[in-house]
């Protein structure tokens, strides 16, 4: 049977232009009977105007969706990896036979770290590629600049990243953590476990860390019993010198580092802060911005004893993440890791798979009707589910950094974490 | 702020803070001195210093892997090596830009803002695609990590006197070579009349090209310095690129002493904010500051008189 189905993949392109002239005749099933066309995915698959009626790029072979991440740029750094994901479930899902008996077949697009080129990548995936979804966005700002494209030419766009909430929309999928899932369970843990009772804010300069700190500040100030916030600190983006700050640091002897220093910079801060003589497994620190990825440039030495609040790590302890990781190296060599955002964005065509197949229908407004409740059992991070507003259901975990650069798992919610992007009393 | 600390305390971390601001001195100073002589000697904008860096840092990521798999019994020495061989790589690299791009732009200096700039972009794209897109770790040997214990509160960075002291002696040695050796009366002519200079039989081609492959080596090495202090990756050379233009610039941009000066000003400034204010507030202020001072001497701190 999987050997039909390569061959049905094979199709000339003169045939599939054939295909596509006649795919809006019910007559399929008729020259089906004629052994032109009698491969088995075929005889199952639904007909073409049944199952597309907006004009999406959708043949009775297969159907296009759009890969829009930078591969150039600064960004390049960490998007790479969620472009490896997308790809890797996408080879998945193909593997399996396809989307309503159509295989994915992808677009790439370069949003080269630069935001307006991400909306016009974006416009240009939904008007002339007519993609029936886009797997993309990665920084804040990338996604605010698509946002308004996929809501006028009502796109559809599956976003990994953990990012600061505030927003909701019929046409994005947040497979990443909204803030307060991926913030509250980490400053409990810390407060319970370590008995902190101070708290030192760092962050780069930009929304997500302001947002993110300003959720936890109103945590520790409103519901973690006698905690305070002793400093709250900014730096511009790419700043490379933390050795005031540190001084600082010193003066103050908080409980607890609170981190969401970003790219460049992270590495020099943990860098610094091991030269300066802090050890970090006698003073904690919390980062809600370092997974494995940036491990890979910070050295696991420079930053082992630290924790991170994440949903998902590389060394989770179930069947699905090992079969996941396994595939994953298996694609992109033995020594690439695989950090949060990387498993989110694997979960993007997945989850867009089940919508199509629970709509019956590549439609936009049938897959945004559809998509909340959808229930994803084989997620690498353990079961996930998409939830009214367009978020997942997941949940919190925190990871001891290693000096080999992966974590170790101390301590996870028992239950899911209800998203909730707009949180009362946090704003 | 100091009410609850003890005066201990406060005279610790006033030492902590001014060695802070001495290793962010030796940083700025190592970053600017390759720039110092490009720009200041030359007069050519290179956008693509932070690339030279970055290569160097590559060269040190690379010989650290060697070390590591082939020879780990010297793995502790391992970083000399590396910066001479960051020297030379960023080097050659300079002087092959020089003679490919460079030398046909002298006449129109404000085109090799663009032209470097160019060159920056495709350098980036080309540790992009033969290092790949993620940031590599550079291992450190054992001795450069940590920090020296001089009292309970004061603790020294071991990676920031190594700074210092490479700082010191490339200053050193740049000066010697500039002000005392004849070859640096031959650039310094050149710089002044290049007519002039060609005149009297320097080869005023030839040390141009060894001048730019001077400056770039020199990025290297301080590329090389930095894999201590901060990231290796195709992009990392732009956080260093605007604050080694303000520092070359604020300086006056034909002294090596003004580089000097310039860059102990900003450093200190930029340090002793960063401790009382936040530390986007500090950059805005020093951009601030060297911004007046800027529109009310033009030139830079200091400045060679010179005939034209």
């Amino acid at each position: 049977m999987s050997s039909d189905k390569d061959n049905s993949n094979k199709i000339s392109s003169t045939r599939r232009k054939l295909l596509m002239g006649i795919a809006a005749l019910p007559a399929v099933p008729l020259l089906a009977s004629t052994g032109l066309f009698s491969t088995p995915a075929m005889a199952q698959a639904p007909a073409t105007s049944a199952v597309n009626t907006t004009g999406l790029a959708v043949t009775d072979t297969e159907v296009t969706v759009g890969i829009l991440h930078s591969v150039t740029g600064t960004m390049a750094i960490s998007e790479t990896g969620s472009v490896q994901a997308e790809k890797l479930a996408i080879e998945q899902i193909n593997a399996m036979g396809g989307v309503l008996g159509r295989k994915i077949k992808f677009i790439q697009e370069d949003g080269a770290s630069d935001w307006p080129t991400f909306a016009e990548k974006a416009k240009k995936l939904l008007v002339n590629d007519k993609v029936a979804a886009i797997m993309g966005c990665w920084t804040s700002a990338s996604r605010k600049a698509v946002l308004p494209v996929v809501e006028q030419y009502n796109g559809m766009l599956y976003y990994p990243t953990f990012y600061e909430g505030l927003e909701q929309s019929k046409n994005v999928i947040y497979t990443g953590q909204e803030a307060t899932q991926q913030i509250l369970a980490g400053l409990d843990w810390v407060a319970k476990e370590k008995k902190s009772k101070t708290f030192y804010l760092i962050g780069s300069d930009y929304i997500w860390p302001r947002t993110s700190m300003k959720i936890a500040r109103k945590h520790i100030e409103g519901h973690l019993k006698d905690s305070s916030v002793v400093g709250e600190e900014y730096f511009p983006l790419g700043h490379t010198q933390f050795n005031s700050v540190i001084n600082k640091i010193k003066l103050r002897k908080p409980d607890v580092i609170y981190a969401a220093v970003v790219g460049g910079s992270n590495v020099a801060f943990y860098k610094q802060l091991k030269a300066a003589g802090i050890d970090l497994s006698k003073q904690t620190l919390l980062t809600i911005s370092v997974t494995e990825d940036e491990i890979d440039g910070i050295g696991g030495e420079n930053i082992a004893g630290a924790y991170s609040s994440m949903k998902y790590f590389q060394s989770l302890d179930n069947p699905n993440n090992k079969e996941f990781v396994a595939a994953f190296k298996k694609m992109w060599g033995e020594k690439t890791v695989i950090g949060d955002v990387t498993q989110a964005a694997y979960l993007g065509p997945w989850l867009w798979k089940m919508t199509v197949e629970k709509a019956g229908s590549f439609d936009i407004d049938k897959i945004a009707a559809a998509s909340a409740g959808i229930e994803f059992n084989k997620a690498p991070e353990g079961y996930v589910k998409i939830h009214d507003n367009h978020h997942l259901w997941s949940k919190a975990r925190i990871g001891l950094a290693l000096p080999d650069g992966q974590f170790q798992v101390v301590f996870e919610t028992p239950d899911l974490i209800e998203p909730d992007p707009f949180p009362k009393g946090y704003q | 702020m100091f009410a609850d600390y003890s005066l201990a305390e406060l005279g610790s971390i006033f030492v902590m803070q001014g060695f802070a601001g001495l290793i962010l001195f030796s940083v700025f100073v190592l970053m600017a001195l390759g720039l110092a002589i490009i720009f200041g000697q030359m007069g050519v904008i290179n956008m693509a210093h932070g690339e030279f860096m970055i290569l160097g840092a590559y060269v040190t990521y690379f010989t650290s892997q060697f070390f590591l798999n082939y020879i780990p019994s010297l793995f502790g020495a391992y970083f000399f090596l590396a910066m001479i061989l960051a020297f030379f790589a960023a080097g050659a690299l300079g002087m092959a830009v020089e003679w490919l791009m460079i030398r046909r732009l002298y006449k129109r200096p404000l085109d090799t803002l663009l032209a470097t700039w160019g060159l920056s972009l495709i350098l980036q794209q080309l540790y992009r695609t033969v290092f790949g897109p993620r940031e590599v770790g550079v291992e450190l040997p054992n001795w450069m990590m940590g920090s020296l214990p001089v009292s309970e509160m004061v603790e020294v960075q071991i990676n920031g006197l190594f700074v210092m002291a490479l700082t010191i002696a490339i200053t050193v040695a740049v000066a010697l070579l500039m002000y005392k050796s004849s070859w640096g009366k031959q650039v310094r002519a050149v710089v002044q009349n290049r007519v002039m200079a060609g005149a009297v039989g320097i080869d005023t081609e030839k040390v141009d090209r060894y001048t730019f492959g001077l400056g770039c080596g020199i990025a290297g090495v301080a590329g090389s310095a930095f894999t201590m202090i901060g990231s290796t990756g195709p992009t990392s050379g732009q956080l260093y690129i605007v604050d080694t233009f303000l520092v070359v610039v604020f300086g006056g941009a034909q002294s090596l002493l003004g580089t000097i000066a310039s860059a102990f000003t900003i450093s200190q400034a930029q340090s002793t904010m960063e401790f009382f204010l936040s530390g986007s507030m500090a950059k805005v202020l020093t951009l601030l500051g060297v911004v007046i001072i800027l529109m009310l001497r033009p030139q830079g701190l200091f400045v060679i008189k010179v005939r034209r």
